[in-house]
Parts: structure tokens; C-alpha cells; sequence
């Protein structure tokens, strides 16, 4: 009883997270462009999305945003967990400090510092202010899910692979690297998380009529909502779908392997 | 474990490889580049292709909400942009912080064709820096399903008859503006007493108003979700064409007559590209694909001539001389702004 | 102490592009706009007044009502996925964590055809004959739209923390004689609050900084204080103020976070 009550919650809880997604699915093959009534199945709103130059320049910035930002974060992260675990101290708390400042920072003031700093420095305002900001947002991320593997980590592990006749450049790549990998993944996705999902910092820090998914929507929605719109959802959402699913196999895989 | 780091950073390194591809692909070429700042919604999509096709430059089009929302843009230099096109009292007020360059006419060949009356208008009284790329009135636009009465007055939209069915524009001076015309008042005043009284008139309308729009206004209203609406002439037009029980009307009291200009900003990288597209602009026959796309009334001679006897004779859209006795254009408000920004910041804010 | 230049990239990087920003906002908010050097408190005066305290106040209500019914709604689900068998575990995970990747104002969007008047909800109460009803621009559709948007930032820590406990914690405290209910109030809640207070955070603070959610769901009649912030920097060009409520908003989000003490889930451990 308590189990049926339990499953239908959680159904209860999915419905309420997925059901605006499968209006989107549902209207982005709606022939008639209001959403107020349903003229008939068709994929005219594909065909127009890839006729669509501006739709399909925002999907393709979110993306490069989204990987060069999560790339960075995750590598330059991981450089700097290895650093931050050495250190003690007042040093150390200060860096923690500025570390968990853009994620307790709220977006908006992010977004309007950053504005200010670029126009300040009078800096490129477009592609390369989003990566900038998006890398920002990204990189304590990056460091936050590498800080935990390092600490899980044997103290002796890198001195006796020295012993052993390794190099320390040897040592981080072959010893500690594999160890704290799933850490460094973690922190690219959840920077790539980030970077996809953000729209107020992106919002202020453009310019040049740069623009990705969420700013085009967000200037769209002010506009009369364009179906093409829909289309491009939900081809992302089964881009999403698919590569969760293919993630999923191969954890379950490496762990059955693990067992 | 080892082939599994060297795949993450071949996974990393090769898309770090596609994204330098991206990023060189999307800036090569030697393609001139042009960049318009144009309001949403405001163009043909199909002209500027042709612009493109015919004169080999690629055009960044951005787009933008309000005339204070580019004013900001450009101010602060979060785009160098070539060509934009923002209202009357703007362009004032771009004109006075010296942030134009002046239009060189003997490049805008087709300039002769824009009618006599849109020329000299008091925002630019020497033709120097601004070249007419639209005009029209603000106006109730309203269902008339929802609405059986004779509507010629904004005082409709302060009857608790509707309450929540009335939508108002999320714009500053067109907000204030038919407030203060409704009161009797100019709608430049720069009497304090008249604003803080349009102030306490919006805000006495405020629990009778549905949202505060921008340009989905059009989408909402042809699906019927409200009754009455400020709207501006031509988005009134469009949706009267998609759905025929709205209906358009210029209060008596009288409005706003409004004209978007084409100018060049002092940022612009490419003055001689914005010249050729503002000239391109004003050839009758894109200036008719615009008319009939944007359905504003275009300031084009021989557009007027083109257009259907229906659209041209109705004076709700192309309104004579005589038909505006009382309505006014925008000026430039000077330091009076602050208080303007203040009371619509309190307004929506109450 | 000899790997201390890993970190000097990164240090730098994030004092410039965080910590110089913030201070840029400060100088704002203390001069006057065009003025050079001169100081003002003007800007902090005008954030006091009756009209703007308001803004804030409505602001802080609503974050705090969603806040609630995230907590009330996520901490049965954080429960009930702690409990499953791992194996499913991730795989529920991952079905919180896909919505996310449909941008948040994508999805947020695609509220407004579910709740307009010729929405779906609308039409479906057409079919029974009632409404239509007014579902969109209200406070209900912006408390609406915060929750489905942050409902996962209180499921996750939540869940974190509950999936550590130890289990013969509470069956230790069920051998005692303790009923379900009873050990999930002394045992299981308060071992898990460390989660609830990072989840609350991290609800609390996104709800009472959104300006996007207010404008799409609110018909922008709801000003929530990113709303005019927004205004300041975006339309009225009011720099001087828009940077004083930015400084007040932070010195707001530093309070409600001391009041929850300092708990991170993430130095416990990542999300996935």
C-alpha cells in the first residue's frame, strides 16, 4: 500500500515536471500557429526551424558556450582543486571563499557586474563575453566535485608511485588523474548544466546581437511566440534524452564491471 | 583506467578542435558585415536577403523592445551597431548627447520619394541625421465581441466594466502619453503636477489591467484574450487581418503621431554598408514589401500609391493632416525624464 | 608549497571576473551617475522608501512561499528516491535532472499554454463547461513558475544527505519502540536538515533574484526587486540605483544565509 502511494507520488511529482515539455513536443508538430487550437499533424515547423538562420545561430551558440565553458571549468577546476587541497589556513579559506562567491552570488548580479567590468574594459561584448562569463560560473563547479575525489585519496598513493620508479608527472597522470576522473566529469557536466540552463547572466553580458537559445526565446516570447520554437526544444530535449540514456548504460556497464 | 583519461581528454581535445572551427567559420570570410538595430517584429525577413544577395554584406540584425531599451544598448556600447531605427524623441535626444553621425543625402538616391510631410519634422529640422522608415498613431485596438459600445475615448480603459480585460503597453512615454492625454494635459508636459496626476491615473487603472505588454500583444489579442489594448496603428492592423473582430480606433482626445527613423549611430563600423541600406530601405518596392509585411503606413510616395485604396483611404492608418488636429509627436523631455522613469517605475512597481 | 602556481591562474581569473565586478557595482552604488568622484548615499536612501521596501518585501514573501512548497513537495521525493534500490536511484536522478537541460525560460515559457485563457487548462474546463478561469498573471503563476523551475535544487541536497544515513540508525530507534512517524522526527529529520537547509538556500535565493519568471507569469505587474533592477540597467539607465539594490539584494542573500549557518552539501560530495 505505502509502495503504490510512494510510485504514485513520484508520477504525481514527473507529471508536474514534464507536462509543459510534452505541450512543447505536442505543439511543435501542430500545423496551425496559435496554440489555441489544433489544426492537424505536421512537421512544417521543422522544416521552416532549419530554414531559420537565427534560431539555428542561438542553438549552435548554446552548445559552443555550453562545451568550451564546461571544458575549461572542468580543466582548469581540477588544476586548481589539486592546488587548493594543498593549501592551509587562512589561504586557504580564502580561496574557498572566492570559490563559492558566483554560486551563492545571485544571477542578476552576476549578470550586471559582469556588464559593468566589460564595458569597463571595454571588452568584445558577444561570443566572447558569454564564454567568459559562462566559464565564471562554471569553474567553481569544476572545482567543488574534484575538492571531495582528492580528499578520498590515499596520502601515500603519489610518493609510492615515485618509489616505484614513476616520474611526478607520471604519478598525477597514471595514479592520481584516474582516480579523481569521475569527479572531473562530474564538474564538466554540471558546468555544461549551467551553462545551458542559464538565460540572466547571458541576458546582461551580450551584445553585437550575439545571442543564444534562451536570450532568443526570452526576446521571442515579448514578440508572439513562434512554433519554431517549440520544434527546437524538442529536438533538443531528444538530444538530451538520448545522451542521459547513453550515459546511463555506460555507468551501469562500468559498475557491473566494478562488482 | 588509462584508456579511459585518454579517451575524456580526446573527448575534450576534439571538441575544442570543432569549437576553434566554429569559431573561425563564423567570423571568416571577407564578407563586409552589416549591423542593424531594428524594433522587434519590424521587418520583412525576405528584404533584408535581398540586401544581403544583391550587395554581397552579411547582416547582423538585433532586435530591441523599447526606445529607452536601445538607447541603453548603444549608450553603454554593447553593440556597434551601423544602422538603427528608433522613434521622433529619441533621435532628439541622440541628437543632443551627439551620439549620430549625420546622413550624407547625395547617397540616399531614393530619398526624393519620401512624401514632403515626413521631412523637416521637428526632431530634425535639417534632414541631417534621421531618414523616415515608418509612421503612425497609438490607438485602442479592441475586440468588438467584447466590447459593445462606441469606443472614442481612453476613458474605456478605465472602466471597471473590463476589469482584467485590458492589456497596456510596458512602454514609458506611449503609457504616460495617452494618460495625459486623456486628462486634457500635452503629452510632453513638463509640469510636474500633470505627471504625478497621470501617475495616480495609471495606478487607479492598475487593478483593472490584465499585463503590462510588449510586442506578444498582437499574438494575445488576435487569440482573444483580452478586449481593449493601447496598441500602435500598424500591429493594430496586422491583427485586425488575422482576426476581423478587432477594430482600431485614435481616441478623440487625441494621441501620439509617431515616425521611426532611420540613423547611424557614432559606434557604426560601417558607414558606407548603412548609407546602402538605408538607401535600399527607401526603394519603393521595398519599402512596399515592408508596408505590406509590417502593415505601419510607410512615409514612401509612391508605397501610398501602390497600396490597396482600402488600407490607404482609412484614416485610422494613414490619417490625414487634418485627422491629427489633436494629437502631438513625442518631444525630447530633457531632465523631466527622471520624473517620467520614476512614476512608470512606480507604477508597475505598486 | 612548490605547486602553488596551479592555482594563481585561477585565483587570478576569479578575483577579476567575480570579485572586481562586485566592487565596480559597490562604486556605482555610492556615486553619483556622470559625476566622477563625487559620493552619494542617495542611491541607498531611494531603496528605502515606502514604494521600493515594498518591492522587497513582495519580493522576500514570495521566495519564501515557494521556498515552502519546494520543501513540501521535494522532501517526500528526496525520501522516497534515498529509499529506492540503487539501481533505479539514477535513473529517477537523471529524470529530475533532464528538465534542466531544456533551458529554464524555455521551459518557463511553455507554462504560458498550459495557463492562458485559450490554454490547455482552459480548454480542457471548457470541455466540462466551466471558465474560463484567469490563470496567468497572478502571484499564484509566479510562485507556480518558481517552483517548478527550483523544485530540484530542494530535492537533491535533500536527497544527498538522506542517502548517507546510516539505516540502523532507524531501526535502532524503531528496536527502541519507536513508530515510523516518531523516528522519522527524531531521527531521520533532524539528521537530514544539514540537506534541507542547503535545499532552502538554494530555493530561497534564485526565487527572490528572478526577474524573468515574474515577467513571463506576472504580466510584469508583479516588480519583484530583479525586476527593477533589470529596469535600472536595462531601460531607465538609473546605473547609481540599480547598483544599490544589486548591494542591497547580496547583503539580503548573505543574511538569510548566515541564518542558515554555513552547510554545503557539496563538500560532502558531488550530486551525481
Amino acid at each position: 500500500m505505502r509502495a503504490i502511494l510512494k510510485k504514485c507520488y513520484l508520477w504525481l511529482i514527473f507529471i508536474f515536471l514534464y507536462a509543459p515539455i510534452l505541450v512543447l513536443i505536442l505543439f511543435s508538430f501542430n500545423v496551425s500557429r496559435s496554440r489555441g487550437n489544433w489544426g492537424g499533424l505536421s512537421l512544417r515547423w521543422y522544416g521552416e526551424l532549419f530554414q531559420d538562420r537565427a534560431i539555428m545561430t542561438a542553438l549552435g551558440n548554446t552548445v559552443l558556450i555550453a562545451l568550451v565553458a564546461a571544458a575549461v571549468s572542468a580543466a582548469v577546476g581540477t588544476v586548481a582543486a589539486v592546488g587548493i587541497y594543498r593549501l592551509k589556513g587562512w589561504k586557504k579559506s580564502f580561496v574557498m571563499n572566492i570559490t563559492y562567491l558566483p554560486i551563492l552570488n545571485p544571477d542578476i548580479v552576476i549578470g550586471i557586474s559582469m556588464m559593468i567590468l566589460f564595458i569597463a574594459m571595454s571588452f568584445p561584448r558577444g561570443m566572447a563575453s558569454l564564454i567568459v562569463s559562462h566559464i565564471t560560473f562554471g569553474l567553481p563547479y569544476g572545482v567543488i566535485s574534484v575538492l571531495p575525489k582528492l580528499a578520498q585519496l590515499d596520502p601515500q598513493i603519489f610518493d609510492a608511485a615515485l618509489d616505484l620508479g614513476a616520474t611526478p608527472r607520471e604519478a598525477y597522470f597514471k595514479v592520481i588523474l584516474p582516480q579523481i576522473l569521475p569527479g572531473v566529469f562530474t564538474g564538466f557536466l554540471l558546468a555544461f548544466t549551467m551553462s545551458v540552463d542559464d538565460f540572466v547572466v547571458s541576458f546582461f553580458v551580450t551584445g553585437n546581437g550575439v545571442a543564444n537559445l534562451a536570450i532568443s526565446i526570452y526576446s521571442m516570447s515579448r514578440r508572439g511566440i513562434n512554433p519554431k520554437i517549440n520544434a527546437v526544444l524538442t529536438l533538443l530535449f531528444i538530444a538530451v534524452a538520448a545522451m542521459m540514456y547513453l550515459i546511463q548504460r555506460r555507468l551501469r556497464k562500468s559498475s557491473r564491471e566494478a562488482v | 583506467m588509462d584508456s579511459k583519461v585518454k579517451k575524456f581528454f580526446k573527448v575534450i581535445l576534439s571538441a575544442s578542435v570543432v569549437v576553434l572551427l566554429l569559431i573561425s567559420s563564423g567570423c571568416g570570410g571577407s564578407r563586409q558585415t552589416l549591423n542593424v538595430f531594428n524594433w522587434g517584429d519590424y521587418i520583412d525577413p525576405q528584404v533584408l536577403k535581398d540586401f544581403e544577395e544583391e550587395f554581397d554584406i552579411r547582416v547582423v540584425y538585433e532586435e530591441f523592445d523599447t526606445n529607452e531599451d536601445m538607447y541603453v544598448k548603444i549608450a553603454n556600447n554593447s553593440g556597434k551597431y551601423d544602422v538603427a531605427i528608433p522613434s521622433d524623441y529619441m533621435i532628439k535626444r541622440m541628437i543632443n548627447e551627439d551620439m549620430l553621425i549625420p546622413i550624407d543625402l547625395s547617397m540616399i538616391s531614393n530619398y526624393g520619394g519620401i512624401e514632403e510631410r515626413h521631412k523637416r519634422l521637428p526632431f530634425d529640422e535639417d534632414n541631417q541625421y534621421s531618414v523616415p522608415y515608418m509612421w503612425g498613431t497609438v490607438g485602442i485596438l479592441y475586440n468588438t465581441t467584447m466590447v459593445d459600445e462606441e469606443v472614442d475615448s481612453w476613458d474605456i480603459l478605465w472602466d471597471s466594466k473590463y476589469e482584467k480585460q485590458i492589456f497596456m503597453i510596458n512602454s514609458m512615454r506611449d503609457s504616460i502619453g495617452i494618460t495625459l492625454k486623456r486628462l486634457g494635459y500635452s503629452l510632453n508636459t513638463k509640469n510636474e503636477r500633470e505627471i504625478l496626476a497621470a501617475r495616480d491615473a495609471l495606478l487607479e487603472q492598475k487593478p483593472l489591467v490584465l499585463s503590462y505588454v510588449g510586442d506578444e500583444m498582437k499574438d494575445k489579442m488576435v487569440a482573444g484574450e483580452a478586449a481593449l489594448t493601447v496598441a500602435w496603428s500598424g500591429d493594430a492592423a496586422v491583427c485586425i487581418s488575422e482576426n476581423e473582430d478587432l477594430a482600431y480606433v485614435i481616441p478623440e482626445e487625441g494621441s501620439n503621431i509617431w515616425v521611426d527613423s532611420m540613423v547611424i549611430p557614432k559606434t557604426a563600423q560601417n558607414v558606407e554598408a548603412a548609407h546602402q541600406f538605408i538607401n535600399f530601405l527607401c526603394r519603393p518596392e521595398v519599402g512596399l514589401m515592408n508596408a505590406e509585411y509590417i502593415e505601419y503606413a510607410s512615409p514612401i510616395g509612391a508605397v501610398r500609391e501602390q497600396l490597396p485604396e482600402e488600407v490607404t483611404g482609412d484614416i485610422a492608418f494613414y490619417p490625414g493632416v487634418d485627422d491629427l488636429q489633436n494629437s502631438e509627436v513625442f518631444e525630447d523631455l530633457s531632465d523631466t525624464l527622471e520624473i517620467y522613469d520614476r512614476v512608470w517605475t512606480e507604477v508597475l512597481a505598486r | 608549497m612548490k605547486r602553488n602556481w596551479l592555482l594563481y591562474p585561477y585565483v587570478v581569473w576569479m578575483i577579476l571576473f567575480t570579485v572586481v565586478p562586485i566592487l565596480l557595482v559597490f562604486y556605482y552604488s555610492v556615486t553619483v551617475q556622470g559625476g566622477g568622484f563625487s559620493l552619494t548615499m542617495a542611491h541607498y536612501a531611494r531603496v528605502f522608501e515606502p514604494l521600493y521596501m515594498s518591492v522587497i518585501w513582495r519580493s522576500i514573501q514570495l521566495a519564501l512561499v515557494s521556498t515552502i512548497a519546494c520543501f513540501i513537495l521535494g522532501y517526500p521525493v528526496a525520501m522516497i528516491l534515498a529509499n529506492s534500490p540503487d539501481k533505479q536511484q539514477f535513473s529517477l536522478i537523471v529524470l529530475f535532472v533532464v528538465p534542466m537541460w531544456m533551458n529554464f525560460l524555455a521551459r518557463t515559457y511553455a507554462w504560458l499554454s498550459i495557463m492562458e485563457n485559450n490554454g490547455i487548462i482552459n480548454a480542457f474546463l471548457g470541455l466540462i463547461g466551466v471558465g474560463p478561469l484567469s490563470l496567468l498573471y497572478n502571484a499564484g503563476a509566479v510562485v507556480l513558475g518558481m517552483v517548478y523551475n527550483y523544485v530540484p535544487f530542494m530535492v537533491f541536497p535533500i536527497y544527498t544527505v538522506l542517502r548517507k544515513l546510516d539505516p540502523s540508525l532507524i531501526e535502532a530507534a524503531e528496536d527502541l519502540g519507536a513508530n515510523p512517524v516518531r523516528s522519522f522526527l527524531k531521527v531521520t529529520f533532524p539528521l537530514s536538515l544539514p540537506g534541507v537547509l542547503s535545499g532552502v538556500t538554494m530555493v530561497f535565493m534564485p526565487s527572490v533574484t528572478t526577474f524573468a519568471i515574474s515577467q513571463l507569469l506576472g504580466g510584469g505587474q508583479f516588480t519583484l526587486i530583479g525586476n527593477l533592477i533589470e529596469q535600472q540597467y536595462l531601460r531607465t539607465y538609473d546605473w547609481g540605483f540599480g547598483s544599490a539594490l544589486s548591494i542591497i539584494l547580496m547583503i539580503i542573500i548573505l543574511i538569510s544565509m548566515g541564518l542558515m549557518s554555513r552547510s554545503n552539501v557539496y563538500e560532502e560530495g558531488g550530486l551525481i
